[in-house]
């Protein structure tokens, strides 16, 4: 089941390390997954398009930002629309570029498409002293994409199957509340969250879920500010 | 037709902008504003996703600073700060949003 091609010593059990750290989202991307299936069938895909969707554009708010617009807005515009909420993946694919010295071209590809919110985040709040975040990230990426796929298939499948007053789709923003604890570790961070939400909130009727990338914009610049003044006390 | 143009679209776009800086620009020496900032990206992304669905009800999109999410939000906040346990945040969120209906 590991991968034979894992370069370091170690990397098969820090694979199943991140996989392990991902198991108890499972819970809360299934559901996530499942909504965004019934969206597009119900937006007009088959459910075969549907699981191309997860399969191809492999991207949650994407994929349910897409199926809110289908039908009436040109297919130009929704693909620009899904760049925006996804422009979020640049930046965490800046962040983990660190941790991906010496790995080669051909897996970078692979690892990057499957960079997600959740795995990046299971990866960011890894155990300090784990020796191989890359195969840890790789654990926790594949169980992510698997439980998407099997999500969305069922989703799709089943339609709208499940009583409405479930209230499932809160999992995901529970389960990025469980992911955002263990990163507040300095002041800065605290404040950039704090800022964030607080833009987001505020901007919140902006078009494209622009109001994500503005509080997340507005986030970073005060937690850079605070960086700076608190070195300057130093 | 059109909605293969939209899963092919969706999927290019997606996957440059996560190829970004881990494949396309990966021998970039980055500047050091962005990896002062990196540190601050999940803090920032994360709240900017979080926040909104604790306020705004969902399907009408109508402001509530007391909406039982937000409750219930809080209070997962409280237990994954205290256990960092994901499932029993996921539980506890969850229970306490039903039982407040």
């Amino acid at each position: 089941m590991t991968d034979p091609s894992m370069p370091s010593p170690g990397g098969a059990s820090s694979f199943w390390k991140g996989l392990r750290a991902f198991l108890p989202l499972v819970p809360g991307v299934m559901p996530f997954g499942m909504v965004a299936g019934i969206a597009a069938v119900q937006a007009g895909f088959t459910p075969l398009q549907s699981m191309a969707f997860s399969l191809i554009g492999y991207a949650g708010s994407a994929q349910l930002v897409a199926s809110q617009m289908f039908g009436q807005t040109p297919v130009l515009l929704i693909v620009l629309a899904t760049l925006i909420v996804n422009l979020r993946f640049a930046m965490y694919s800046a962040s983990m570029l660190p941790l991906f010295d010496g790995v080669p071209l051909a897996r970078r590809w692979l690892l990057a498409y499957g960079l997600t919110d959740q795995s990046y985040a299971v990866t960011m709040g890894r155990p300090t002293a784990e020796p191989d975040p890359v195969a840890y990230y790789t654990g926790a990426t594949a169980l992510m994409w698997l439980t998407w796929q099997v999500g969305t298939s069922v989703g799709a499948l089943l339609g709208a199957k499940i009583p409405a007053s479930w209230p499932l789709e809160f999992a995901v923003p529970l389960s990025f509340i469980a992911l955002l604890i263990p990163v507040l570790r300095s002041r800065p961070q605290v404040l950039a969250a704090g800022i964030s939400a607080v833009v987001a909130v505020a901007a919140h009727s902006l078009p494209f879920r622009l109001n994500l990338i503005l509080g997340a914009v507005c986030g970073i610049a005060a937690g850079l500010l605070a960086q700076r003044w608190m070195g300057r006390q130093r | 037709m059109n909605t293969w143009l939209l899963i092919l679209g969706v999927g290019v776009g997606s996957v440059m902008l996560r190829a970004s800086f881990l494949v396309l620009l990966r021998d970039r020496k980055l500047p050091e504003s962005l990896t002062l900032s990196l540190g601050l990206v999940p803090a920032a992304v994360l709240a900017a996703l979080i926040a909104p669905e604790l306020l705004y009800a969902r399907g009408t999109g109508v402001f509530d600073p007391f909406s039982p999410r937000l409750a219930a939000g809080l209070l997962a906040a409280a237990v994954a700060w205290k256990t960092r346990n994901l499932l029993l945040t996921l539980i506890v969120g969850l229970g306490l949003l039903v039982v407040m209906g």
